[in-house]
């Protein structure tokens, strides 16, 4: 898997003063769902725009299938499907004509055209309402006219900016399981951006996050956690039950000693019976042995594992 | 001898460019054999698909219907009311000159004013009509972007409005002047001359200009301003300031450098090339005077003269090829207006950012 679909190395934009994307690299590789996740305005749709040669790049270097998008960005387009955020199509025109004029920009003969516009719309469901005005079209059926108009010139990579947005989570769903299905069956990559951590969750093999232009992090979920949270991944969090009598700060703070003595445990944090630990392993088993073998209960033990929800936070918190 | 040594210079250095400049051609036909066709005449196809949609557009908006209608119902209104009364206004004062087609452009009864009245009052109102949403419109309904993102070179996005404008306007002007044609034919009963047909044909390209000059401008407009409204009320205003107002403020110079009855003949033709150069900067003023020179044969000069250039000249019309020299300065300046104005769309558009909507 050396093959990259994007490459991007040292990417830097700055509006006046403002720098929107500073100094990203990135790399996907080919077939890969690639989720681009960030808050309103760090960003992601700039890096999208310099991908597609949509706006001028400040410094560094972008490719995509090994092309220079500075300099050769029609071959660039040629080669990628781009699904803009908040996407518009002619409205007095119908979807397949929308859809065949699209066709034509990209110099799809007629015929050929003619044939891949109807099995595309077959693709995304639009079959029935083909000749209709858009129009008419509701917001879900205009996104899934949107990924018609990018799957219809064959792309090798897919990037689709806040796709998700304004439709309804099972609308979302269905939307998402097609671009999965199709980028699977097809061997295309697909880089997305969003701000809805769920959605990313569910689908793509890598995530990066991106906030204030810069790259905080990416990877596999799972080991996203461990890069952020550096060392102690694991977190228990537990509440001892004791007798009154056992109640005092000091025998408490004995106890923690105790788990403090295990390997592996980094930081333990008391709050009245309310204990943390963060540790490098999970060590639930000889905490909770520990209380027991010293005289304690135990009200519960949770282990706590970290979603991209609290990665996220986690990153918000520091950047206030 | 310096001039040898620039050109060989010159040539010198073309020679090295056109091999750099094709390096980043090289990889293109590479692309287009792969996967689509392998002809330079597919390359054009993308491009001629956006100027049929821009015209196919163009002719089903009402916009368009409403003011072909309008310039069709005044060219006829003019057309009726020139062959009214038996022809009377056609032949009136043509005892020096008999170019009874280029009267019907030019002469009317009194009840409304000619052809070419309207066409230099129209033609500025369609030009904007046509171009004042073209790029706003296209980023305001988020389908530049997705346009944008197709492997066509961005300024093919205005070189299809344009010449499909252009398409539109000569369409436009080519069936009006032949429905003005033919209805002289019809009524007068003489065919026209080679020379008056050949004059109408300079006068409707040279309209053309004219409206694409509009055209160009609202096409600026609309690449600079997001709202519609705020570029369609700004060609109106710059339309306004050159029929209205700027003629005003000419006025009120020209007015202070009035010479007194004994001036001296110098300053007399210091004052006239002054009201004369003053006007020159105004579009519809340029189209004017081509248009008198190019349908008034008898026309001479658009200038002030002096008695000493007057001395001599035989009183009668020129033949058009004179003519065209005589408005060849004025057709240049229309043509660089239009082209400033492309070039100034072009700079803001091309480096500019495409967002989706916003």
């Amino acid at each position: 898997m050396a093959e990259k679909s994007i490459e991007i190395i040292g990417l830097t934009k700055k509006y006046g003063e403002h720098v929107a994307v500073d100094n990203l690299t990135l790399s996907i590789e080919k077939g890969e769902i690639f989720g681009l996740l960030g808050p309103n305005g760090a960003g992601k749709s700039t890096t999208i725009l310099m991908l597609l040669g949509l706006t001028e790049v400040d410094s560094g270097s972008v490719k995509v299938c090994g092309i220079d998008t500075t300099r050769f960005p029609l071959e660039v387009k040629r080669k990628v499907g781009y699904l803009p955020e908040d996407v518009g199509f002619y409205n007095d025109y119908s979807g397949l004509q929308n859809l065949l004029y699209i066709a034509r920009l990209n110099n799809i003969p007629v015929e050929e055209a003619q044939k891949s516009a109807l099995e595309t719309l077959a693709d995304v469901g639009l079959e029935e309402v083909k000749d209709n005005k858009v129009a008419s079209y509701s917001r879900g059926m205009r996104q899934r006219l949107g990924l018609a108009d990018v799957l219809i010139k064959k792309p090798e990579v897919i990037i689709l900016d806040e796709p998700t947005l304004g439709l309804d989570p099972e609308g979302v769903k269905k939307f998402l399981q097609l671009i999965v299905d199709l980028s699977r069956k097809k061997g295309i990559t697909v880089l997305f951006s969003s701000h809805h951590l769920h959605q990313v969750q569910q689908l793509c093999d890598r995530v990066g996050i991106f906030v204030k232009g810069k790259l905080l992090a990416e990877g596999k979920i799972s080991s996203l956690a461990e890069q952020l949270f550096s060392k102690n991944t694991f977190t228990i969090e537990g509440e001892i039950s004791s007798p009154p009598e056992n109640r005092t700060p000091e025998a408490l703070q004995e106890v923690i000693d105790k788990i403090k003595g295990i390997k592996e445990v980094a930081k333990v944090e008391l709050k009245n019976e309310h204990f943390v630990v963060e540790s490098k392993k999970d060590i639930s088993p000889e905490v909770s042995r520990l209380l027991v073998n010293s005289g304690y209960g135990l009200a519960y033990l949770s282990k706590k594992k970290y979603g991209l929800d609290d990665i996220y936070h986690q990153y918000f918190q520091e950047e206030k | 001898m310096k001039n040898n040594v620039f050109q060989a210079v010159k040539l010198k250095l073309t020679a090295i460019k056109i091999p750099k400049l094709q390096l980043p051609d090289a990889p293109l036909p590479i692309f287009k054999n792969g996967s689509l066709g392998n002809d330079g005449r597919l390359t054009l196809s993308p491009f001629k698909a956006m100027v049929k949609k821009e015209v196919s557009d163009h002719i089903r908006n009402w916009r368009f219907i409403i003011l072909f209608a309008l310039i069709t119902l005044a060219c006829l209104g003019t057309l009726f009311s020139t062959l009214n009364d038996g022809m009377k206004a056609l032949v009136t004062d043509s005892s020096d000159n008999n170019f009874f087609f280029l009267n019907l452009f030019t002469k009317s009864d009194g009840s409304l004013p000619p052809y070419f009245v309207f066409v230099g009052f129209l033609g500025p109102l369609f030009g904007i009509s046509l171009g004042f949403d073209a790029i706003s419109s296209e980023q305001n309904k988020g389908t530049l972007s997705r346009i944008l993102a197709q492997p066509i070179p961005r300024d093919s996005i205005l070189n299809a409005k344009f010449l499909a404008g252009i398409i539109v306007i000569s369409v436009m002007l080519f069936s009006l002047s032949f429905l003005v044609l033919g209805a002289g034919l019809v009524a007068i009963g003489i065919p026209p001359t080679a020379e008056e047909f050949m004059r109408i044909m300079v006068y409707t390209v040279l309209s053309i200009v004219y409206v694409s000059f509009w055209l160009n401008l609202s096409i600026l407009f609309s690449v600079r301003f997001r709202q519609p409204a705020t570029s369609a009320l700004l060609g109106i205003a710059v339309w306004l300031f050159f029929t209205l107002f700027y003629p005003m403020i000419a006025n009120l110079i020209i007015k202070g450098y009035e010479p007194s009855k004994f001036a001296s003949p110098r300053a007399i033709y210091f004052y006239e090339k002054l009201k004369f150069y003053l006007v020159q900067i105004m579009p519809n003023e340029l189209f004017d005077e081509i248009t008198s020179a190019i349908l008034v044969p008898s026309v001479r000069s658009l200038g002030p003269l002096t008695m000493e250039q007057l001395h001599g000249a035989i009183p009668s019309s020129l033949p058009l090829g004179q003519s065209v020299l005589l408005v060849w300065p004025q057709f240049t300046g229309l043509l660089s207006l239009t082209l400033l104005c492309f070039l100034l769309s072009y700079m803001l558009f091309m480096k500019r950012e495409i967002r989706s909507r916003g």
